[in-house]
C-alpha cells in the first residue's frame, strides 16, 4: 500500500475521538435507516424500481439531457455545459463576477466540493459562506466533508463547540446541540441575506418540466437560493430523471437510504428564475451540466455508478469506513462509493489503494437503494490495476509463485507437504506468535498451528490412494 | 410519463442468495468434497467432519486428488488471466460429480457466482462454469436445504455465537442454516453476538495487505464476541475463524473456535482452533 495512504490511515486510526464520533453518526443511521426498510414492505421491489430508472437515465442520457436543456430554458433558465472540473468553476466564477458578487452563499453539494469549488471561490477573491451547519462547521475548521450526507462526521459535538467559541460573535453558553444551532443561525443570518449570489446543487434535474429537486434538513438551501439575485446550480449530468414521478420513487430511497427519515425537512423544486407577479426568487437562474468523468464511466464499465443517489448508506455501512473514516481515502468522496468515483476522477495510479482496501463483505451493495453491485466495480478496478502493471512488484511476484504451484497439483501437494511441518517449529503450545514473512498477520494476533499432516496427505494414507 | 420497464416483477423478495441453483433430486449424490487450500493446510479435521457429515447425509463422497484452490487470491487481487486458467482447471476436475460441495462459503462463492462472469456469455466455458455453479454448494447449507439432513444424536454442553461470514451470508444466503442445524445440538445454546453479520475483517489477502485496517475490524470483532457472554464461536468459514480465533487468543479471551460442521459431526469434543490434541 502507498504510505500516503497508510499515513492517513495510521492518523485515523490512532485518533479515538474520530472513532466515537462516526460510532455515533452512522450507529444512529443504520438503526433508523434499518427501521424504515423494516417498515416498507416492498422495499427491495422499490430498489428494484429505483434501479430501473437510472438505468434507464443512464443508457438514454443524450436523450433526456437535450430535454431537460430544451425545458430550462424555456422555463428562463439559463443552461450551461462543462466538460470538466475547471470548466465548471470558469463558468461560476465568470457568472458570479458578471453579477458583480462580493459574496456568495453555497448550498452543501458534493459535486461543489468534487470540482473544487470552494478553493476556486477564493482564488477569485469572493467571499464564501457556507449555509449549510456542517458545511459551515467545516468551513470554520479549514477542513474537507468527512461524509458526503454529514460533511462535519468527524468532528464531535464538543470540539463544535469549542470551534463555536472561538469564531462566533455571540456564541453565548452553547450548552446544547439547540445552542450550538442557535449561535450559528445568528452568525449566518445576515450573510444569507446580504449575498448576491447563491449556489447550490441538484439531488434531481427533472427532464420534462426542465426543473431541479433540492433535499435538505435545515432549510438553508432555500435561503441560498432565494433571497440572492442569482442563483446557481451546479450538477452532474447523471442528476437526471425522466420526469416528477420519477423523482419522487427515487426521493423515497434516497431519504429513508440516507438518514432513515420519510422525507427531508426541505425539498424544494426550483424551475426558472423569478417570474412577473411571484413574491420571491432570483433575477437570474443559471444550471451547470458537468461531465467531469461521466462520460467516460459509460464506456469504461462503470455505467452502474452513474446510479449513485448520495444517500451515503454505503459508508454507514462500510467496516472499512467506519474505522478510518473519510479524509482516510484522500478523495473528494469516501466510502465505497468513492472507492469507485476517486480511481475516475483522480487516477487510478494514485488512488489504487482505495479498490484494494475493502473485504469485499458486499454490506455496501445489500444496503444502497438503487443496488449498484459495488464490490464488482471494485473488482473491475482491481482487474485494471493488474493490467496496467500498477500492482508493486512484491504483489505480482508472489501471486505468480503460488499459481505456479496451484496449477501443478503434485508440485502443489509436496511444497504443502514440506511447508506445514516447517511452520509448526514456530508454535508455540498450538499458537504462532511470529513467523517469517507472516508480520502482516502476527503483529496483531496470532495463527493458529496447522495440523502435523494435511488432509490430502492424511485422506491418501487413509485411502489408499495415490 | 415514460414507462421504465425492468425486472422488477420477477425480483426475488430477498435481497440476498443464489439464483442458479439447479439440481435434481438424487437419492445417493456422487459428491465430489473440495476441502479448500486453507482446510487442507490448516485444520483437516473440518474435511474429515464434511465427510462425516455428508455419508451421514446419503452421500457417496469422493475426494478429488488434484484439487488445490479455487482461485481466489488470484481473482481478489485482480490477477484475471491467473483467475481463468485455475477456474478452467478446477471446472475440469469437479465438472463430473452429481454436486460438489465445499466447506467454505467464500469459496463455494467463487465457484457459483464468479467463475461464471469470468467467461463471455454463451462461450463453451461459460457453459461450464454455470453447469458446475448451478451444482455447487456450501456443505451446511446442502445438509439443510439440499439433503433434508439434520443432526441425530449429537450432544455438546456449551454456550456459543456464530458469526455469518460476508460471502456465504450475502452471495449464497446462509444465515438460517446453521442456526436450524446447530438447534438440533443437544445440550448446545446460541446467542446471537451484536454484528453477527458484519465482515470480522478477513478478507482473504487484504488482512495481510492492510493489516491495520484489518486489525481494527477484528478487534471490535473480538469484543462483540467476547460481550455475548459465549464460550465457544463458530461459523462455517475458516479463514474468518482463524483471523476471529487468533484476535480472541492474542487478547488473552478464553473463547474457543470451531468450525460449525466440526459440532455437527460430533468432533467439538476434540482441540479448538489453535489447540494441540
Ligand atoms: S452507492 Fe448506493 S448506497 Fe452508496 S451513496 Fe450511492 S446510492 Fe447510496
Amino acid at each position: 500500500m502507498s504510505t500516503a495512504f497508510t499515513a492517513r490511515v495510521d492518523a485515523a486510526l490512532a485518533d479515538r475521538t474520530l472513532k466515537i464520533a462516526i460510532d455515533r453518526t452512522t450507529g444512529t443511521a443504520r438503526s433508523k435507516r434499518a427501521a424504515a426498510v423494516a417498515a416498507w414492505p416492498h422495499f427491495q421491489q422499490a430498489r428494484a424500481l429505483g434501479r430501473d430508472i437510472k438505468a434507464h437515465v443512464t443508457a438514454n442520457l443524450a436523450h433526456y439531457l437535450a430535454e431537460f436543456e430544451r425545458n430550462a430554458i424555456a422555463s428562463g433558465a439559463q443552461v450551461h455545459w462543462a466538460r470538466n472540473a475547471e470548466e465548471a468553476c470558469e463558468i461560476v466564477i465568470g457568472l458570479c463576477r458578471q453579477a458583480g458578487a462580493r459574496s456568495v452563499t453555497r448550498a452543501k453539494s458534493m459535486l461543489g466540493e468534487e470540482i473544487g469549488l470552494p478553493h476556486a471561490l477564493a482564488e477569485a477573491g469572493i467571499e464564501r459562506v457556507e449555509t449549510d451547519l456542517a458545511e459551515h462547521i467545516v468551513q470554520l475548521a479549514g477542513d474537507t466533508p468527512s461524509h458526503i450526507v454529514w460533511p462535519a462526521l468527524h468532528k464531535t459535538r464538543e470540539q463544535v463547540g469549542e470551534l463555536f467559541r472561538a469564531n462566533h460573535a455571540d456564541p453565548g453558553a452553547l450548552a446544547s446541540v439547540e445552542a450550538m444551532v442557535g449561535s450559528a443561525r445568528r452568525q449566518l443570518r445576515a450573510k444569507f441575506m446580504a449575498a448576491d449570489v447563491g449556489i447550490s446543487g441538484a439531488n434531481f434535474l427533472i427532464a420534462d418540466t426542465g426543473a431541479i429537486c433540492t433535499v435538505t434538513n435545515e432549510g438553508n438551501a432555500e435561503l441560498t437560493t432565494t433571497p440572492p439575485r442569482v442563483h446557481i446550480v451546479t450538477a452532474g449530468i447523471e442528476k437526471l430523471v425522466p420526469s416528477l414521478s420519477h423523482a419522487m420513487s427515487l426521493l423515497r430511497l434516497l431519504v429513508r437510504s440516507a438518514t432513515g427519515a420519510e422525507l427531508t425537512q426541505y425539498t424544494t423544486f426550483h424551475c426558472g428564475p423569478k417570474r412577473a407577479g411571484d413574491a420571491d426568487g432570483p433575477q437570474a437562474f443559471h444550471i451547470v451540466l458537468v461531465d467531469n468523468g461521466r462520460s467516460k464511466m459509460l464506456t469504461d464499465g462503470l455505467a452502474e455508478m452513474l446510479s449513485c443517489l448520495r444517500c451515503g448508506a454505503c459508508l454507514n455501512h462500510c467496516v472499512v469506513y467506519r474505522h478510518i473514516g473519510g479524509h482516510a481515502y484522500g478523495g473528494t468522496y469516501p466510502g465505497p462509493m468513492g472507492s469507485v468515483l476517486t480511481p475516475v476522477l483522480d487516477g487510478l495510479e494514485t488512488s489504487n489503494d482505495l479498490p484494494k482496501a475493502c473485504t469485499l463483505n458486499g454490506q455496501c451493495q445489500e444496503v444502497c437503494p438503487v443496488m449498484i453491485p459495488l464490490p464488482t466495480l471494485l473488482r473491475g478496478w482491481r482487474d485494471r490495476s493488474w493490467r496496467e502493471g500498477l500492482e508493486p512488484a512484491t504483489v505480482r511476484g508472489a501471486v505468480w509463485a503460488w499459481r505456479l504451484m496451484v496449477m501443478r497439483p503434485g508440485l502443489y501437494r509436496l511444497a504443502t507437504r514440506i511447508a506445514v511441518p516447517m511452520m509448526r517449529l514456530f508454535a508455540r503450545r498450538g499458537w504462532i506468535a511470529a513467523m517469517p514473512l507472516a508480520g502482516g498477520w502476527t503483529r496483531h494476533r496470532d495463527f493458529p498451528a496447522p495440523a502435523r499432516q494435511t488432509f490430502m496427505d492424511q485422506i491418501r494414507q487413509q485411502r489408499g490412494q495415490s | 410519463m415514460v414507462a421504465i420497464v425492468g425486472q422488477t416483477k420477477n425480483i426475488a423478495l430477498s435481497a440476498r442468495g443464489r439464483k442458479n441453483v439447479s439440481v435434481t433430486s438424487i437419492d445417493t449424490p456422487r459428491v465430489g468434497l473440495f476441502v479448500t487450500c486453507l482446510v487442507d493446510a490448516m485444520r483437516p479435521r473440518i474435511g474429515f467432519a464434511a465427510i462425516a457429515l455428508l455419508e451421514a447425509a446419503g452421500c457417496v463422497v469422493d475426494i478429488p486428488q488434484r484439487q488445490t484452490c479455487c482461485g481466489q487470491p488470484a481473482l481478489n487481487s485482480g490477477d484475471h488471466d491467473g483467475t481463468v486458467a485455475i477456474a478452467q482447471q478446477t471446472i475440469a476436475l469437479l465438472e463430473g460429480y452429481d454436486h460438489v460441495v465445499i466447506p467454505s462459503g467464500s469459496c463455494a462463492a467463487t465457484i457459483c457466482g464468479h467463475y461464471p462472469e469470468l467467461f463471455p456469455v454463451g462461450s463453451p466455458w461459460y457453459e461450464r462454469a454455470s453447469a458446475l455453479a448451478g451444482k455447487t454448494f456450501e456443505l451446511i447449507s446442502y445438509l439443510a436445504d439440499i439433503r433434508h439432513w439434520s443432526p441425530d444424536r449429537v450432544a455438546l454442553a456449551a454456550h456459543a455465537t456464530y458469526h455469518d461470514s460476508c460471502s456465504g451470508l450475502r452471495e449464497l444466503g446462509i444465515k438460517a442454516q446453521p442456526r436450524r442445524l446447530l438447534a438440533g445440538v443437544a445440550g448446545l445454546s446460541i446467542t446471537e453476538m451484536e454484528g453477527a453479520e458484519t465482515c470480522c475483517g478477513f478478507g482473504g489477502t487484504f488482512c495481510v495487505k492492510y493489516p491495520s485496517i484489518s486489525n481494527a475490524i477484528v478487534d471490535e470483532k473480538a469484543s462483540h464476541v467476547t460481550a455475548s457472554g459465549a464460550g465457544l464461536l463458530l461459523g462455517g468459514d475458516l479463514g474468518c475463524l482463524m483471523n476471529m480465533a487468533g484476535k480472541l487468543h492474542r487478547s488473552g479471551s478464553p473463547v474457543r473456535a470451531f468450525h460449525a460442521a466440526e459440532v455437527l459431526a460430533g468432533m467439538a469434543d476434540g482441540p479448538a482452533i489453535g489447540e494441540e490434541p
